[in-house]
């Protein structure tokens, strides 16, 4: 039995640990209208990536404690000195300095506002949230830039107050561990693993 | 960015005028089981040869230096797929390089080609593009494509693009739209056009007869977009032969059309929507610093820009293309567009983009019936004929040829060969598909300049390609 792929990090070098690739056999493809001639040939191909979250890893690991930070440039130099940046940005757009992380929860709870939205029907492979898709954009006061995510609870629309909620109970450690709820949602309704 | 210096606003300039002299492409379809991707690029490469009376090896003698265009290396499964292509055109050892830009890679490929022209670098240079999109089912594809979004912040929703897309449609569906029926009716009129103009094409892979109603009552994908407001996925391949002025008019000698002139610009906004900051509407030639002073007034959530609304990558690559080539109205200046209709929507944000309307009037250039070959309202010639070809929605989406098919269309009624291309029996009979009883005659009379804009996911890169009969400049030394 194989084992899925692990990775850990020790003396800034990957330790990895079991399977990264599955094999799984080609087929060939043939032709049903002249007497099943050879066409091509499938490349089944199953393999894990490894990734770094680099400077955004913080952001990462906050969503499973319940917390969205952001960044701010406060580079005294910078033209655009103040520029508020959600999703977190490591460095400033304009002065390529690197920002001050701070905790946006508060301001996400009292300020977060639907931009835009779209329910979506279909999925592409891969995909673990359920369908239809609730995509959500998200203004908070004084932010420069508009959130993606998705709504977990009701129907979304223009101008509706949102809170966000956090995958605290075993977070995936992906941005599907940040989602949102219509003001008002109740503690109950939120989905298995969110909190507030 | 949200201010330019104006070391960014420096208008375009090429060094020497450069020519597309010819073009040619392959059967756009969903799938080609029975031929390698380099057999498309041949048929391409043999049809281009084909239209200036050379054979392909005479032609192939002429270029010296080659730009490939594939979108995913990914979706064809190979790695330096360009180098696979170059060997099997036998262009090497000649100087090749491979071009990357999403969707907008058909008009990325030719700006490369063009600049290695201007520059002196080549007299004559082969741009080609192509896409394999059958090599993996559509939701495995719909994966790959959404790949291409941030794959930290964006891709794990649902691995769907077309969701990420949607949501700046739903806001400029509300707000400019102001979500009415009448305007969801403009829309699928969209595309009824493109599937009935792609019926007259043999070419293209959705050639469709359907209604208004057909349209609005297509499965929803993500409200209020509907499958037949949605692009097609394609395999297939396009190219251009671009050159310098004593190569076009030697390449030409024997053909029925001289060559065009042609100019590439290009501009690029965030990868992740999430990431746009509100900025100045940069100004078109055509348009005045006041007229958007209370655009926040005439559609309330109106007045953010760029916003979620423009696609300020297009606004941007016509302000560079028009000064660089002297358009000031591309209603006045131009004969016909290609644009990158993804989506049926994105077809009314981008005429807004490109001046054709301003911010906010999109819908009218397609009320007014300016967009067609035959102004049904008026029952004469459209005034801005727009996506003859059937576009992305009718013809095709094979990502790295899009932009060049788009091109080619409209040298080809620059050429005033429309009706030859399209028309030949043999073409359809060699495609396998049926010509239609009622096919039309789709030339634009007497085209003498056109645009085609090609454009990258949620306009992340988006070219624009003009094109002009050299006897019908708009500047002097463009
Ligand atoms: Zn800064």
């Amino acid at each position: 039995m194989s084992m899925f792929g692990q990775v850990y990090v020790k003396d800034n070098k990957y330790r990895i640990k079991g399977d990264f690739h599955h094999l799984t056999p080609n087929v060939p493809i043939r032709n049903a209208d002249e007497g099943w001639k050879l066409m091509g040939v499938t490349n089944p191909r199953d393999m894990t990536y490894i990734h770094s979250y680099g400077g955004e890893a913080q952001f990462f690991e906050a969503l499973g404690e319940g917390k969205l930070l952001g960044t701010r440039c406060d580079n005294p130099d910078c033209e655009f000195k103040g520029t508020v940046y959600q999703p977190f940005r490591i460095h400033c757009a304009d002065c390529l300095g690197k920002n001050t992380v701070f905790d946006m929860t508060k301001l996400a709870k009292t300020t977060a506002t639907v931009h835009t939205f779209m329910v979506c029907e279909r999925a592409g492979a891969f995909n673990t949230l359920d369908k239809p898709i609730k995509f959500v954009n998200i203004e908070f006061e004084g932010v420069d830039t508009i959130l993606m995510s998705y709504l977990s609870v009701g129907d979304p629309e223009i101008g509706m107050k949102l809170l966000p909620i956090f995958q605290t109970k075993n977070p995936t450690c992906t941005i599907l561990d940040l989602s949102w709820v219509p003001a008002g949602t109740k503690a109950e309704e939120l989905p298995e693993g969110f909190t507030f | 960015m949200i201010k330019f210096s104006k070391h960014q606003l420096k208008v375009p300039k090429l060094m020497r005028p450069v020519y597309m002299v010819t073009g040619g492409q392959s059967k756009f379809d969903r799938a080609i089981p029975d031929k390698r991707t380099e057999e498309l690029c041949i048929d391409a490469l043999t049809m281009a040869a084909g239209l200036i009376n050379m054979s392909p090896a005479e032609l192939k003698s002429y270029i010296h230096t080659a730009y490939y265009g594939h979108f995913a290396d990914h979706f064809g499964d190979q790695l330096l797929g360009e180098a696979v292509i170059h060997d099997r055109l036998g262009l090497d050892p000649l100087g090749t390089i491979g071009i990357k830009t999403g969707g907008a890679t058909g008009g990325s490929t030719p700006w490369e080609a063009v600049k290695a022209v201007a520059s002196g670098y080549s007299d004559c240079t082969l741009a080609m593009g192509w896409e394999r999109m059958d090599e993996v089912p559509t939701d495995e594809g719909n994966f790959l494509i959404s790949c291409a979004a941030d794959k930290d912040w964006e891709s794990p929703l649902g691995h769907i693009y077309t969701g990420y897309y949607a949501v700046m449609a739903q806001r400029y569906w509300q707000i400019f739209g102001k979500a009415e029926d009448s305007f969801r009716e403009t829309l699928a009129e969209i595309s009824v056009k493109h599937h009935g103009y792609a019926r007259m094409n043999p070419f293209a892979h959705s050639p469709k007869k359907i209604t208004v109603a057909d349209v609005i009552k297509s499965p929803v994908v993500a409200y209020p977009l509907r499958a037949l407001d949605c692009c097609l996925m394609s395999v297939g391949a396009a190219c251009a032969i671009i050159c310098d002025e004593k190569t076009a008019i030697e390449l030409t000698k024997n053909s029925s059309h001289k060559p065009v002139r042609i100019w590439v610009s290009a501009a690029s906004h965030t990868l992740r929507p999430a990431d746009r900051r509100d900025m100045d509407i940069p100004l078109l030639p055509n348009e005045t610093p006041d007229q958007y002073k209370d655009l926040g007034k005439r559609f309330p959530g109106g007045d953010r820009y760029p916003g979620f609304t423009g696609f300020l990558a297009a606004r941007m690559a016509v302000w560079y293309g028009y000064r660089m080539t002297g358009v000031i109205d591309p209603n006045e200046d131009l004969d016909l567009l290609e644009l990158h209709d993804a989506f049926t929507i994105s077809d009314v944000q981008t005429y807004e983009d490109i001046g054709v309307r301003p911010y906010g009037e999109g819908r009218d250039y397609v009320e007014s019936g300016d967009c067609y070959h035959m102004n049904p309202k008026t029952g004469e010639p459209g005034k801005l004929p727009s996506n003859i070809s059937g576009g992305l929605i009718g013809c095709m989406h094979a990502v790295g040829a899009t932009g060049i098919m788009q091109t080619f269309e409209v040298a080809s009624h620059i050429w005033n060969r429309w009706a030859e291309i399209h028309g030949d029996e043999k073409r359809w009979k060699e495609f396998a598909r049926e010509k239609p009883a009622d096919w039309t005659d789709l030339q634009v009379k007497g085209a003498k300049r056109g645009m085609a804009i090609s454009h990258a996911g949620v306009g992340s890169h988006v070219t624009a390609t003009i094109l002009m009969d050299p006897d019908n400049l708009l500047k002097e030394n463009a």
